[in-house]
């Protein structure tokens, strides 16, 4: 069976300085084999299709792992159709496999994500900067800004990772307590790869190889008025550092725009919040007034970029234990993201186009 | 080496095989098992004493036989087995303090090994995904079986503090299951439709009984002081269980499943407290890292691989097994497609 060869788009060149000091190559090997059984059904057998067509004893490698947004080989109808159906008999006898944190990648690759594809390609028309730096293989940690009053920001950047990086990334969220109480919700949420925001969870993924995440803002990034937008709030507590520092990983800030107009925040009803146990109850100029038609989101033009890398494994052993530190790369973190945010802003022509 | 062992709980069906299994060592010599009532199954040759561990006759039986090892596994997991809840956290707790006055006071002991259960870590929604030893609980077992495991844990490390020169060793296994083992897990899963909590689908981690026996009786021979975590790899949904053992499943919402609970229980089908109810809702994963690394023990049978053989001994996909389904999938297939295509 023949692979696709994946050869990683030309770095810029102010990267490569960066790169260069930090022995990135071991990271981010110049040829990568995607295995066709860690790609998804479709786009692995497409990935082969392609591989075939092409002489295997020339070295032409496409850009990237074919991706569904881009033209698929066409994959045989019958051969679609028996993949499916052999889906549909191992979801019926539960034969399949879900990871120790409840994650199930058949389910969320083939199920889940999909009614957010269109809205991540059509309704958001979502653009993607810095995808080179998120590592092919190993553990990150992705640190960006919540908002949005509800977390579509944390789908739309998971499947910026899954659908478009040369790796197909899953991003493992992590997510507050509220969420696994929450019926339904802590159910989809385990499947699709979150767990909960704590220091031994983000550890035990991060040790994994696994990239993680994280919206250290929480509530309050996510709940903030409208007039608040692009303004970072507090940083938790710096857990997330911790956890990076503890495990070597890189923290990869990332700046996310657009999402904080889908459902513009001009009020909260602490008093309904409070009946229903949520830490808020968003008024937006369509919710409630327009009922479920208010929930639809506005259709604001979203980037997300990634930066640079800030490597952890230079730091001595211990360095976790030293909340100086520790505060002071949150901080170097936080300033990353809001001068990315603004420096987005600016370059974006309107909020919906 | 141990010589001699006394094993409670001898009366069911964990303790009975393990009082079996440790009389077939050539290395010790007597075996002698507790209960308050005989046993049903064949203990082998070892003996039995009819003695509530409740009161202090306990203690009369260490001394007399000159016990050198305990095996504590007389804490029993549900009310129906027990006569009532009254009576359950009587044999547990009560029970558990008595055999470890007894123990404290007999020189002759030099090893205590207790069955604990990975319900001491309670459940719930602050749960981190895998529990190792050292973590405490999140949200603390106020009632039922896991309480009980707390307090005798409690009890126990009280007892290791009194007594260093006893090695103490306890497992916390998590839920057993096996092709004969009763638990209430079995029967749960036994029941014509299981009842899931509406929008949860709790993680389990299963032990084979085989597996749990053998960790046991590793832990009675050999010395390995300490907590473990005991279970077998990887995890299965609740909800891909239930369809693994082919059994359609039916959405209680949360308001509702204290009731439902009730009925079950009053009905005699399965054990449904409400801790029980709030296992089966959040589920519980452990991490087995020092069982494999410093008690160097592993496991044969993986989770899914237990509950398969549970599924298999009590015949329980009848309507829908596997391999029927796997036959329609394959003439599926050609038919559609005009020729045979192998899947996968």
């Amino acid at each position: 069976m023949v692979d696709a060869r994946v050869i990683p788009i030309k770095a810029k060149t102010g990267d490569d300085k960066a790169r260069a000091k930090k022995k990135a190559a071991a990271k981010r090997p110049a040829t990568k084999r995607i295995p066709a059984s860690s790609a998804r059904g479709s786009g692995g057998s497409a990935a082969t299709a392609a591989a075939e067509q092409v002489d295997p004893e020339e070295e032409v490698a496409p850009e990237r792992a074919p991706l569904p947004g881009a033209e698929p080989a066409p994959i045989p109808w019958d051969r679609k159709v028996a993949d499916f159906i052999a889906f549909l008999r191992r979801r019926v006898t539960g034969d399949y496999e879900v990871d120790e944190f409840g994650y199930d990648r058949e389910l969320t690759d083939r199920i889940l994500s999909a009614p957010f594809r269109p809205l991540y390609s059509r309704w958001f028309r979502i653009e993607t900067h810095g995808l080179e730096n998120i590592p092919d293989v190993g553990g990150a940690l992705v640190v960006a800004n919540h908002s949005g009053t509800i977390p579509i920001d944390g789908l739309m950047t998971s499947l910026a990772l899954l659908d478009h990086h040369p790796a197909r990334r899953q991003l493992r969220m992590l997510g507050a307590n509220l969420v696994f109480q929450t019926p339904i919700v802590g159910e989809f949420a385990r499947k699709s790869g979150t767990t909960l925001a704590c220091a031994p969870d983000a550890e035990r993924l991060l040790n994994k190889g696994e990239l993680v995440g994280v919206f250290p803002e929480g509530f309050k990034g996510i709940g903030k008025p409208f007039s608040e937008r692009y303004k970072l709030q507090r940083f938790g507590r710096g857990g997330f550092v911790a956890a990076a520092l503890k495990t070597k990983t890189p923290i990869i800030p990332c700046a996310i725009i657009g999402a904080e107009e889908i459902y513009p925040v001009i009020g909260n009803a602490k008093i309904l919040a409070r009946i229903l146990g949520m830490p808020y109850f968003p008024i937006t100029p369509m919710f409630p007034l327009l009922g479920p038609l208010g929930l639809v989101p506005l259709p604001s033009k979203w980037i997300i970029e990634f930066g640079e890398p800030i490597y952890t494994d230079d730091f001595p052993e211990g360095a976790a234990e030293d909340p100086m530190l520790v505060f002071n790369l949150t901080d170097q973190v936080r300033e990353t993201i809001q001068q990315t945010l603004y420096k987005l802003l600016v370059r974006r022509r309107s909020v919906f186009l | 080496m141990p010589k001699v062992v006394l094993v409670t709980g001898v009366s069911r069906y964990l303790g009975g095989r393990m009082a079996r299994i440790l009389t077939e060592d050539p290395t010790i010599e007597r075996v002698v098992g507790v209960d308050v009532v005989p046993p049903r199954l064949d203990i082998g040759g070892a003996e039995f004493v009819r003695a509530d561990i409740r009161n202090p006759i306990i203690a009369k039986v260490i001394n007399a036989a000159e016990v050198d090892t305990v095996v504590h596994m007389g804490v029993i997991a549900t009310p129906m087995q027990a006569g009532g809840r009254m009576s359950m956290k009587e044999i547990n707790v009560i029970g558990t303090m008595q055999l470890l006055a007894a123990c404290q006071k007999a020189p002759s002991v030099r090893k205590l090994v207790v069955k604990s259960s990975t319900s001491v870590y309670g459940a719930g929604p602050k749960d981190p995904a895998m529990f190792t030893e050292d973590m405490e609980p999140k949200h603390t077992p106020t009632s039922g079986w896991s309480k009980d495991s707390v307090e005798v844990e409690g009890y126990v490390r009280g007892f290791a503090r009194r007594r260093p020169d006893v090695a103490v060793t306890t497992l916390r296994f998590a839920n057993f299951l096996g092709p004969r083992v009763d638990t209430p897990m079995s029967s749960y899963f036994e029941l014509p439709v299981v009842p899931m909590l509406l929008g949860h689908d709790a993680r389990l981690q299963f032990i084979h009984e085989d597996d749990g026996l053998e960790a046991m009786r590793q832990a009675t021979l050999d010395s390995h002081p300490g907590t473990y975590n005991v279970a077998g790899d990887k995890i299965l949904l609740l909800s891909q269980a239930a369809r693994r053992a082919g059994r359609p499943t039916v959405m209680v919402p949360a308001p509702l499943a204290g009731g439902v609970g009730a009925l079950v229980r009053r009905l005699g089908l399965a054990d449904f407290s409400p801790e029980q109810v709030r296992f089966l809702t959040y589920g519980r994963g452990v991490d087995t890292t020092r069982m494999r690394t410093v008690f160097g023990f592993t496991p044969q049978h993986t989770t899914p691989e237990t509950f398969d053989a549970f599924v298999k001994a009590h015949k329980l996909n009848r309507i829908m097994p596997p391999e029927r389904l796997e036959a329609v999938e394959d003439q599926l297939v050609s038919l559609l497609t005009g020729r045979g295509v192998t899947s996968g």
